[in-house]
């Protein structure tokens, strides 16, 4: 029952458990998807709440740019990726249940054209380092 | 994603079974419990809508026996228990020697000399120590030569708990496929508590007289903090209508030895109605929105039973001397500065544990649960206020992660079961 889905593997992740769809060193100059991982979702709980940056705002790697609220508690949310925000999902921050039911696919959270990448780790890492 | 600490958690004899439904594990009170199994929300809309099935075997158990064990807890404990009736249950609180809560707790009378005390697992060796100092204390000095026996049965004992409104349903359901239930062995002080049943153990299938009843109507006719003693698939156990979750339910005590049986059977009586497992999670959102506290959340050791609004289970004027009495009285000259309230709001953020109530920006009390309310869709919460901002209807602020949300002081409880 409390299985994972599977890591998409062209993914890159963070140690903050956020994903970004892409390879690591494809990102800058392209516009790609965030969103947390099934790890995050399991370890919160059901996600009741998003709180997300607004389109034209610029985040910045490393540095927490939202919030996502469940039912036990409320956690801070990163971005991987430095640049402006071009798109929010509505549908998510509308039914916080994907951030759970479909965590790499309509549960993604905002777009971002990207400049610059944190620290992050692709699959394979990232699994090693949550004992996947 | 489960930590692996330096002292092992303790596991109760269902962590197999847990494991292989896939549960979340947390660490409870030094136990490694089951926090969810998938949805806690799935879980807890179940135990609202349909049935869950918990495992508490984590809660202790202290059987107090003996000539004396009624004038002991009269003693021990703040309210009166020598009054109590034979298989009936009782909510009450034990103290500290400064009047501060020790733990809550249900105890059960199981014959006129013998009573089963259940405190919350994380306080078990604090009331268990406690309450051996005042045996000895009470034999020794308050009623020389008496005779009270302590016995603490924690770890030998299981606790399931079928909660939600198709609980009567699956008991009844567990009786029938277990070759109809039989009522425990005829011996101990258990009897008294079936003295009003007849030992026709067919499951009604002989007639009735006037003032006989089967085993089912027994269960079905068993009073809200009440117990009976009953056997199901060969496990004879207690089988009480209490619980922590709002709705109808049982809570069953059995050794340990039968728990995995009595999960097994329950599981298959529940499969047409609905019954899930269910973890912590949803257990706390569930009395959360029953308005009921949590020990650690809004009773701790510096918080008086006048404090949690339980200043008239104290039997000032049903007992004579009683552990702490002078101490408690005093405290009750005054009425506590805070009162326990319920908060709800209107917008999306849930206030949680430890953040600050306010009222025209000036701080007047504190948060001790909070969550979005998975029955009602808004947030509710605990708090601690001053009594001044205490009435219900009362506009608040709550300081949620440095922003002020609107909430307003609510009724107790938010949620209550739909009547018959």
């Amino acid at each position: 029952m409390a299985q994972l889905p599977p890591l998409p593997q062209n993914f890159t992740y963070s140690a903050e458990h956020e994903w970004v769809d892409g390879a690591a060193d494809e990102l800058v100059g392209k516009t790609v998807k965030v969103g947390i991982t099934a790890v995050a979702a399991d370890a919160l709980g059901e996600v009741v709440y998003v709180d997300l940056p607004e389109v034209g705002d610029t985040v910045t790697a490393g540095e927490t740019c939202g919030e996502v609220e469940s039912t036990k508690s409320v956690s801070d949310l990163y971005t991987p990726v430095t640049g402006e925000i071009v798109t929010i999902n509505e549908l998510a921050t509308a039914n916080p249940g994907l951030l759970n039911s479909d965590p790499y696919g309509e549960g993604w959270l905002f777009e971002v054209a990207v400049t610059e990448v944190g620290e992050v780790m692709d699959a394979a890492g990232y699994a090693e380092a949550n004992s996947l | 994603m489960t930590d692996t600490t330096a002292n092992t958690p303790k596991e109760t004899p269902l962590h197999a079974i847990h494991a292989e439904l896939g549960a979340s594990f947390t660490d409870f009170g030094g136990w490694d419990m089951p926090l969810k199994y998938g949805s806690e929300l799935a879980e807890h809309r179940a135990v609202r809508e349909a049935a869950g099935l918990f495992d508490l075997s984590h809660m202790g158990e202290v059987r107090i026996s003996g000539t004396d064990a009624a004038a002991f807890l009269d003693y021990a404990l703040v309210a009166k228990y020598s009054k109590m009736t034979i298989g009936k249950a009782k909510y009450g609180v034990i103290v500290n020697e400064s009047g501060g809560l020790l733990d809550d707790l249900i105890t059960y009378r199981i014959g006129d000399e013998e009573f089963l005390i259940v405190p919350n697992a994380s306080n078990t060796p604090a009331v268990v120590a406690a309450l051996k100092d005042r045996v000895q204390h009470f034999v020794q000095d308050v009623a020389p030569g008496s005779d009270v026996r302590l016995t603490d049965e924690s770890d030998a004992t299981a606790l399931l708990a079928v909660q939600g409104p198709n609980s009567e349903a699956i008991i009844l359901r567990a009786l029938d496929e277990s070759g109809h239930g039989e009522f425990g062995p005829r011996t101990g002080a258990g009897d008294q508590a079936k003295a009003e049943v007849t030992d026709d153990a067919n499951g009604g299938a002989t007639s009735a007289g006037d003032d006989k009843i089967t085993i089912g109507e027994a269960v079905r006719e068993l009073k809200y903090y009440a117990w009976m003693p009953l056997t199901i698939a060969g496990i004879d156990l207690m089988l009480a209508r209490t619980g922590y979750t709002g709705e109808d339910g049982f809570e069953l005590y059995a050794p340990n030895i039968g728990a995995t049986r009595l999960w097994e059977t329950l599981v298959t009586s529940g499969a047409d109605y609905g019954l899930v497992p269910c973890g912590l999670a949803a257990r706390d959102s569930l009395r959360l929105e029953a308005g009921m506290p949590l020990y650690g959340n809004e009773l701790d050791q510096n918080t008086s039973p006048f404090d949690a609004g339980l200043g008239r289970m104290i039997g000032f004027k049903t007992k004579d001397d009683f552990f702490a009495r002078e101490t408690l009285a005093k405290i009750g000259e005054t009425e506590p500065p805070r009162v326990l309230v319920g908060l709800t709001s209107e917008g999306r953020r849930a206030a949680r544990s430890g953040a600050a109530v306010s009222v025209d920006g000036a701080e007047v009390g504190i948060v001790t649960s909070g969550q979005p309310s998975p029955t009602l869709g808004h947030p509710i919460a605990l708090a601690y206020i001053d009594r001044a901002h205490a009435e219900v209807g009362t506009a608040v602020t709550v300081d949620i992660r440095g922003k002020a949300h609107d909430f307003t002081v609510a009724e107790l409880p938010f949620y209550k079961r739909p009547a018959h």
